[in-house]
């Protein structure tokens, strides 16, 4: 008797355990932002590889337009002959900017055009002078961007596409734009792409507000994971051999402990 | 053989005269060749290696990663990027560390989970298991400091969310949170006595799974009947045997892990750690990492701080002293019909303590927190004691070797200081 009903005390506490957790999940997407809308990026799923044509639109997306604000200090101009540009094209590139150096043999500071070892220059010398350029606002660093937010990806591509006017009885800070997917719908950026042809595509494709976010979205994923390709092609050589190792494991295991009776 | 020398059953005259003066290869052999090993272990038994073996690939990796790492605040974000992408292979190092921390935890709770099930925790094996806990907790210290290193949101958050937990003990706290930091808030000095640690941890451990494994081979092997061999029929010998069945697990075990390292790498991370340190921004939800989301729960299950702080200590610290609190004289859990499910139910409790974890403290989260943490407790402290008492557990077989059970066998005494009716 003891025993039936310390088991059903044990069922009682297994039920009561998972229909309390159903609600919390139910309650916990409430509180969340608008969900964002999906979009197929040829670098994502287990063979996925970079898109190198819309990572190359993207490069010349930041360049021509976020990085007047954003910058992305953990990438070098040499980077970029991997995204498929060619070398005299990257140093045309990096040549564009000024860079500091020294000192000198006299002991002082220069200037000199860029080369490929340099960072990517930054728009500010330092984050007061970003906040000080921009309303108080600090344009995020965009070198590991799609790494450090939840759904990188989809959230970045999302944020881009997603500014409106704010709904009416919506109160707006100063110089708040309001966009569906940044939380609390309240975001210092101006939206940054705001026509169709604001960058011109040397390729021909047609430079839509969508067409643009799209690509800088590829562009971005590749620089927060230059090693992807390299990383999924490993992998799956790693989990084949693995496959097979374990089915030679197997078979060894099971003629080792053929005359064991157990 | 002269006097003074071991007498080495070795033929290679290299080996036998290595051996006869240190008898290393005559121990490795009697450890881990002839050493008899109940043979009716199942896979659960696999963890206990895999762990030894996580541990090899951890400081390993971490090795490498410390030649390039450069623990200052201004320069370890970029120091942990810059192994990502200018070091060669530096990705797959940093990914197979960071993935490999969350691996070791996985496999280390199935290990103990194995050791709960199956009691292995009981006479004569208290003290292999109280070594294990100590390992834990040695585990949960560079873990937590490890995670400190990238010097990202998370990092720095999370250190001085739990390095706050010490200001509650009353008189010393304060005084132990700035031995803590090396200052008055998480800053270089903090990072630097992280890395430091981090460093000598991982030996330490190494020391302590060395007593941990001298320890199994004076008591041997458990196993899923809980009962001890009776000879060499219920016994084989632990290599071939073994070493052919915990290779197959560990095939298993890198499949899995190389899935992570490869394909999902920043899967079980938190995103806000690719955003720098920044003391003045705090994230909207400070988490540590899952494996500690269960202890962060019980955490804030309790209104108190020291209260909760206790409680959170003395979720593992509880552990301790499971020898003694289970009064039940059968060690396998398949023998005890009633326990079984109190165990599940606690298993469960475990993983609503992790969920919880990860959730805010509002709501409905914090009602589950306290329901779970409470069982949590009431297993360790009242149903164990009580039930070993009360439970009839079913016969247990003669031996290893004779597991079929014809009508019942012996019931060990204790067993039948209650005698109930067979429901």
């Amino acid at each position: 008797m003891f025993r039936s009903a310390l088991r059903a005390l044990a069922l009682l506490g297994a039920m009561a355990a998972g229909p309390a957790v159903a609600p919390a999940l139910a309650q916990d997407h409430a509180h969340e932002a608008e969900e964002l809308p999906h979009t197929h990026f040829h670098f994502a799923g287990l063979f996925g590889t970079v898109d190198r044509s819309a990572a190359q639109r993207g490069f010349q997306v930041y360049k021509e337009v976020c990085s007047a604000c954003h910058s992305m200090r953990l990438l070098s101009y040499r980077n970029l002959l991997e995204l498929g540009l060619s070398d005299a094209e990257v140093r045309a590139i990096a040549a564009t900017v000024t860079v500091n150096d020294g000192p000198n043999d006299e002991g002082q500071m220069f200037e000199r055009p860029g080369r490929l070892s340099d960072h990517f220059r930054s728009p500010f010398a330092n984050d007061q002078a970003a906040r000080a350029a921009l309303n108080g606002a600090l344009p995020p660093d965009l070198s590991v961007i799609t790494k450090a937010r939840e759904e990188g990806p989809q959230y970045v591509h999302a944020l881009l596409t997603g500014y409106s006017d704010p709904p009416p009885g919506m109160t707006m800070g100063g110089g708040m734009n309001y966009n569906r997917y940044f939380p609390g719908n309240q975001i210092a950026m101006t939206p940054p792409l705001r026509e169709e042809g604001q960058v011109e595509y040397a390729d021909g494709t047609k430079a839509t507000v969508e067409q643009m976010a799209f690509d800088v979205v590829n562009f971005l994923q590749w620089a927060a994971e230059p090693e992807m390709e390299a990383r999924k092609r490993m992998g799956v050589k790693w989990v084949l051999f693995l496959v097979i190792l374990g089915g030679l494991a197997y078979a060894t295991k099971r003629k080792i402990w053929a005359n064991v009776p157990h | 053989m002269s006097i003074g020398l071991h007498n080495s059953a070795f033929k290679n005259p290299v080996i036998r005269w290595v051996d006869s003066r240190l008898p290393i290869f005559s121990m490795m052999q009697n450890e881990y060749g002839s050493f008899p090993t109940p043979k009716n272990f199942n896979y659960f038994w696999n963890f206990g290696a895999l762990a030894m073996i996580n541990l090899m690939i951890m400081i390993a990796t971490g090795i490498f990663l410390a030649m390039h790492y450069t623990p200052h605040v201004t320069m370890a974000f970029d120091s942990v990027e810059r192994i990502m992408r200018d070091v060669n292979y530096g990705w797959l190092f940093r990914y197979v560390h960071a993935n490999g921390a969350s691996m070791f935890f996985i496999v280390v709770y199935i290990h103990i989970w194995r050791g709960m099930y199956y009691g292995s925790y009981k006479a004569p094996r208290e003290l292999l298991w109280m070594i294990g806990v100590v390992i834990f907790l040695l585990m949960m210290a560079t873990a937590f400091m490890g995670y400190v290193l990238p010097w990202g949101q998370m990092s720095f958050w999370g250190a001085t969310v739990i390095t706050n937990l010490f200001s509650a003990f009353p008189v010393v706290g304060d005084s132990i949170v700035t031995l803590l930091w090396g200052g008055f808030s998480v800053d270089n000095p903090t990072l630097n006595r992280f890395f430091s640690l981090h460093y000598l941890l991982p030996f330490v451990i190494f020391g302590v799974v060395f007593l941990h494994v001298a320890a199994l081979h004076i008591t041997g092997s458990n196993n899923p009947l809980g009962i001890d061999p009776k000879g060499p029929q219920d016994t084989v010998p632990f290599h071939p045997y073994y070493t052919a069945k915990d290779s197959v697990g560990m095939v298993v075990y890198f499949i899995v892990f190389a899935s992570l390292v490869f394909f999902a790498p920043n899967l079980l991370g938190d995103p806000a750690n690719y955003i720098p340190a920044n003391p003045l921004v705090t994230p909207t939800h400070i988490v540590p990492e899952w494996y500690f989301l269960p202890y962060y729960a019980i955490l804030r299950a309790v209104p108190d701080k020291l209260g909760g702080v206790l409680l959170m200590f003395g979720s593992i610290l509880v552990w301790f002293i499971l020898p003694w609190l289970d009064t039940s004289p059968v060690r396998s859990m398949r023998f005890r019909p009633i326990a079984k499910w109190f165990l599940l139910l606690w298993g469960i409790a475990f993983g609503t303590l992790m969920y919880c974890g990860g959730k805010p403290p509002e709501g409905i989260y914090v009602v589950l927190s306290r329901v779970a943490t409470l069982y949590y407790f009431a297993w360790f402290l009242v149903i164990l004691p009580v039930l070993g008492r009360l439970e009839r557990p079913l016969p247990l077989p003669e031996s290893i070797a004779k597991p079929v059970l014809r009508g019942g066998g012996p019931l060990p005494a204790g067993a039948m200081t209650k005698p109930m009716e067979k429901a």
